[in-house]
């Protein structure tokens, strides 16, 4: 069977957990032993430590909707660069989809909740790590300009190590490329709705995931520019404790909200509420 | 100051070297050493056309991180007859190593900005964060970017740094959050923008102040997601692989012509811009002055419409008949 096929029956399956098939897992938060039948009803939160695991993008949207049809899994990479580091990015992209039946790092589509109509892009960093290329710009341009078209709210759910290397200087240029959207959604007064869930770092918090006119963050997730580890190389002492942690952001005024996972629905509810009646409004510009 | 030699330039250096001495002796009609003059500067230029039309992508990032290029404020300098530094975020503090200000251009107004490192004179590097700007830097480039728009002038900016500096301040105080507005920004402004990659565009340090109508790129500088040595010790688990990640990144200005990520390149003098750095800041200049005459005689709604559209238009897909969509659930 070759890989589309492969590809096609999964995008047609159950959704994928990012767990193998035990019953059992262990929180990495507080170390307890946790019945997996359980985290399906607390969302893959840590009924102890509320540690918030990482959930695939399949997982993670009826977390947050009623309704959700997804839109544009037919773009995919092309390999622009023909790039080859160990590994082919040819194969990295073939095994990523077999992977995680996603046809790359974000999951687009029609989304409602309570009955309000919305945009959702859901990133997954088990799609090699949830890197912005080329397909992952250009689904997030799709989403915005049908937001702009409908006026319909975007919310985008990050979760990502950055831009791909693998497209080069192509994958830089999509920082720019989603920011267009945001640009046009800010002159038309619709609003994006930003979450930010565990990792996003890189080229990714820098673009569109910090211009939410709304910032939501999950708990304790892992949210900067550079990489933990490379600052720590560069100015060469330990990094204090909680740093680029959701709080820490917090704290530091770069997000609205620190949002357990179980109240993400009814707060996006609300916000999805607060626009609607706020639409209409002119925008006020920057 | 003395320079650095990089090692494929060396035996060029030498031979130069050698002629220049020659020359000392040479003040009298000495036929013989007239020839041998005559024959050491005809190796010289041929070996000075084989090191520089093939160089590897590689040899290019030495190039381009060359201390003795010109740098930001003296680009500035040689753009605008008169300018004028301004400084600080209005905010937090000023970033040394993000200048920006205005300047009269051939009579005309402009804002500038652009990382500024201090070349080879250690101190100057290290009050300059060796051209890594903190959020401050970005942030003020947005006040220029709203002064160009508030006063319809264009906007004119010099690019040449590794990148964002990765440390706890510069985190704080949201060093991802100053660069997308300001990737907004520029994709709300009015005014005529031109950005010019001098030496490193790194990353989205770079693209941090580059999001313009036209964006040129000199000869042997380079625009990268990432570091060669950073993409090398990531994607090859070994930093000393750089010269390979550098061909793999396609990141040399023919490259980025082929990609669409820039219009033009302007030609370096030859053996690079630290050669004959007056001559690389000339003919900056005239290109910029020409693209700026260029972007001035357009409807402003229609100069933002198009910059939009060019990087909307920047990547590379396909659509896949296959992946038919799924049934809603
Ligand atoms: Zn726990």
């Amino acid at each position: 069977m070759s890989w589309l096929q492969k590809t096609r029956e999964k995008l047609g399956g159950v959704p994928r957990r990012d767990m193998p098939g035990d019953l059992w897992i262990k929180c990495e938060g507080c170390g307890e032993i946790l019945y997996k039948k359980e985290l399906d009803k607390t969302l893959w939160t840590c009924p102890k430590c509320e540690y918030h695991f990482r959930i695939s993008a399949r997982l993670f949207t009826p977390m947050i909707t009623d309704t959700f049809v997804e839109t544009d899994q037919d773009v995919v990479s092309t390999d622009p660069l023909g790039f080859r580091a160990l590994k082919r990015y040819k194969d990295q992209l073939k095994q990523a989809r077999q992977k995680t039946g996603l046809s790359d790092a974000l999951v687009a589509g029609e989304a409602t909740l309570d009955s309000h109509p919305f945009l959702l892009g859901v990133m997954d960093f088990g799609f090699m790590g949830g890197s912005m290329g080329s397909v992952v710009g250009e689904k997030f341009a799709r989403l915005g300009r049908r937001a702009l078209e409908r006026r319909q709210p975007l919310v985008v759910s990050a979760q990502s190590g950055g831009a791909r290397m693998q497209e080069g200087v192509l994958s830089l240029m999509q920082m720019a490329k989603t920011c267009v959207r945001l640009a046009e959604l800010e002159e038309a007064g619709v609003p994006f709705i930003s979450i930010l869930t565990h990792p996003t770092t890189g080229g990714t918090t820098a673009s569109f995931a910090s211009l939410g006119d709304v910032i939501l963050a999950e708990p304790r997730a892992v949210i900067g520019f550079a990489g933990p580890r490379v600052i720590a190389q560069t100015i060469r002492q330990e990094l204090p404790p909680g740093f680029q942690r959701s709080e820490f952001l917090l704290e530091h005024g770069m997000v609205d909200r620190v949002v357990h996972r179980q109240a993400l629905k009814p707060t996006l509810s609300f916000l999805l509420r607060f626009f609607a009646q706020a639409r209409g409004q002119a925008a006020i510009g920057t | 100051m003395a320079q650095p030699v990089l090692e494929f330039e060396r035996p060029l250096l030498e031979l130069e070297r050698q002629i220049g001495d020659l020359r000392g002796f040479a003040e009298g009609e000495n036929l013989e050493i007239q020839e041998e003059l005559r024959r050491l500067e005809t190796k010289a230029a041929r070996m000075r056309h084989e090191i520089f039309s093939r160089l590897t992508p590689w040899q290019r990032v030495q190039l381009a991180r060359h201390p003795g290029r010109p740098n930001t404020l003296e680009y500035v300098a040689s753009l605008c007859e008169e300018s004028m530094e301004l400084a600080g975020d209005r905010n937090f503090r000023d970033d040394p190593a993000l200048v920006a200000g205005l300047g009269l251009s051939a009579g005309a107004p402009l804002v500038w900005m652009g990382h500024q490192k201090g070349g080879s004179d250690v101190k100057e590097n290290v009050r300059r964060n060796f051209g890594y700007a903190h959020p401050e830097g970005y942030r003020k480039a947005a006040r220029l970017f709203h002064m160009a728009g508030k006063f319809g002038v264009p906007a004119v900016a010099f690019v040449d740094t590794q990148g964002a500096y990765p440390g706890i301040g510069a985190e704080e105080r949201g060093i991802s959050e100053a660069i997308a507005r300001n990737l907004k920004t520029m994709l709300s402004l009015h005014s005529p923008f031109v950005a010019v990659i001098t030496g490193e565009g790194g990353s989205g340090g770079a693209l941090g102040i580059a999001v313009a109508d036209v964006v040129l790129i000199l000869e042997h500088a380079f625009y990268s997601v990432i570091t060669p040595e950073g993409c090398a010790s990531i994607l090859w688990s070994d930093s000393s692989k750089a010269p390979q990640a550098a061909e793999a990144l396609k990141f040399t200005s023919s490259d980025l012509i082929q990609l669409g990520v820039v219009e033009e390149i302007i030609p370096e003098p030859e053996g690079g811009a630290h050669r004959d750095p007056e001559a690389a800041r000339r003919t900056v200049r005239e290109v910029v002055l020409r693209h700026l005459a260029r972007l001035k005689a357009m409807d402003p709604e229609d100069r933002l419409r198009r910059r939009r559209e060019r990087f909307l238009k920047l990547g590379v897909f396909d659509t896949d008949p296959d992946l038919t969509p799924r049934e809603p659930r």
